[in-house]
C-alpha cells in the first residue's frame, strides 16, 4: 500500500449544455444512418487545426516585400492566398482590408463568429463572445484601447461586420525600420491580432539572423 | 459592360445585381422570426453602397430555414457613418461601418 497523497483531478463535472446535447445526437444519427463518416469528421478537423495565424503571417509578410501580389491581394484575397495553396475550404470569399496612415480597419461578426478559418484557423474565445461582438460596432476606439492599441483622432477607423460569405483579413501596416528584413523574419512580427485589427505591429528586435 | 455587348437580350429577374456603386440606400425595417442576417443594428438604415459582391451568393438566412437552397442572390457591401448608427457617437465623424447586406434587404431612398 501506498501512503503519499493523490491530488483530485479537479475537472469540473459539468453536465453537457442542450446544443452541446444536440450535436452530439445529430452527429450520431448522421453517422449511424451513413450519411458521413465519422472519418470524415476526423479530416475535417485536421483541415482546421492546419489553419493557423501563421499562415496569414506568410501572406502579409508577403505582401510587404512583394508589390505585384499585394495588388493581386488587395484585389482578391482568395485568389491571392490561392496561390500560396490556401484553399477555402468552407467557399467563402476573402476581402483583405489595407491599414494606412489614414484608415485602420477592425473586423467583427456581430452575428455569430465568422472569421477567415481558412487563412487565420480558429478564431479566439473573446472574438465569439458578445462583449466584443457587441462593442466593437459600437465603441471601436475604446475597445482598441482596451487592447492597447490608441488610434489618433484624424485616423478613420473602419468596422467591418461579417455577414454573408465574405471573410476579412486586415493588412497591417508594415513596421518603420524593417527595410532590410527578409520575409521569412517579417512573418514572425504578425500576430492574430493585428490581422483582425484590434493591435498593430511594431517592429522588435529580429528573431531570426 | 463592354461596348460590344450583343443588343436585345432580355435578362431575368435577379440576374443583374438592381444596385451600383455609390448608391444611397435604406435597409428595410422588417423583423421577421428567426435568425436573419441583417442585423437589428443597421434596420431602418441609411448607407451607400460601396461595392457590388461578386460571385452572388445563397442568401444563407433563408437557406437556414431549409428555403432557397441554392438560390443565389446579389448582396453588397455598404458603408455606414457610425455617427449615424449610435447618436452621441464618440469617436472621429470619419469613422464607418462596412457591411454585407442581401439585396432582398436593400431599398431605394
Amino acid at each position: 500500500m501506498h501512503s503519499h497523497d493523490h491530488t483530485p483531478i479537479n475537472v469540473p463535472d459539468v453536465e453537457p449544455g442542450y446544443y452541446e446535447i444536440m450535436e452530439t445526437a445529430m452527429r450520431e444519427l448522421l453517422a449511424e444512418k451513413g450519411l458521413i463518416q465519422p472519418a470524415e469528421i476526423r479530416r475535417q478537423i485536421e483541415v482546421l487545426d492546419s489553419r493557423t495565424p501563421q499562415l496569414g503571417a506568410k501572406v502579409v509578410a508577403r505582401a510587404w516585400v512583394d508589390p505585384d501580389f499585394r495588388a493581386r491581394l488587395l484585389a482578391n484575397g482568395r485568389s491571392a492566398c490561392e496561390e500560396l495553396g490556401i484553399t477555402f475550404y468552407d467557399d467563402t470569399q476573402l476581402i483583405v482590408l489595407e491599414n494606412t496612415r489614414d484608415i485602420h480597419n477592425l473586423i467583427v461578426c456581430t452575428l455569430c463568429s465568422c472569421y477567415p478559418r481558412p487563412v487565420l484557423g480558429l478564431p479566439p474565445d473573446w472574438y465569439k463572445q458578445k462583449p466584443y461582438r457587441a462593442r466593437a460596432v459600437r465603441e471601436p476606439r475604446n475597445v482598441l484601447a482596451e487592447f492597447g492599441t490608441v488610434i489618433p483622432e484624424d485616423v478613420e477607423i473602419r468596422v467591418s461586420d461579417s455577414t454573408a460569405m465574405v471573410r476579412y483579413l486586415v493588412l497591417p501596416q508594415r513596421p518603420n525600420g524593417t527595410d532590410t528584413w527578409s520575409e521569412e523574419e517579417l512573418a514572425l512580427l504578425v500576430t492574430r491580432d493585428a490581422m483582425i485589427g484590434v493591435a498593430t505591429i511594431e517592429a522588435q528586435e529580429r528573431k531570426v539572423q | 459592360m463592354k461596348s460590344d455587348t450583343l443588343p436585345g437580350i432580355v435578362k431575368a429577374d435577379g440576374e443583374q445585381p438592381v444596385f451600383s456603386v455609390g448608391e444611397r440606400v435604406a435597409i428595410s425595417v422588417r423583423f421577421p422570426v428567426g435568425h436573419y442576417r441583417a442585423p437589428q443594428y443597421i434596420r431602418g438604415k441609411n448607407g451607400v453602397i460601396e461595392a457590388v459582391m461578386e460571385p452572388p451568393a445563397v442568401n444563407n438566412e433563408e437557406e437556414g430555414f431549409g428555403r432557397n437552397a441554392g438560390r443565389k442572390r446579389h448582396y453588397y457591401r455598404v458603408a455606414i457613418p457610425l455617427s449615424d448608427l449610435w447618436p452621441g457617437y464618440g469617436g472621429s465623424v470619419a469613422d464607418g461601418l462596412r457591411i454585407e447586406v442581401y439585396e432582398n434587404w436593400l431599398e431605394r431612398i
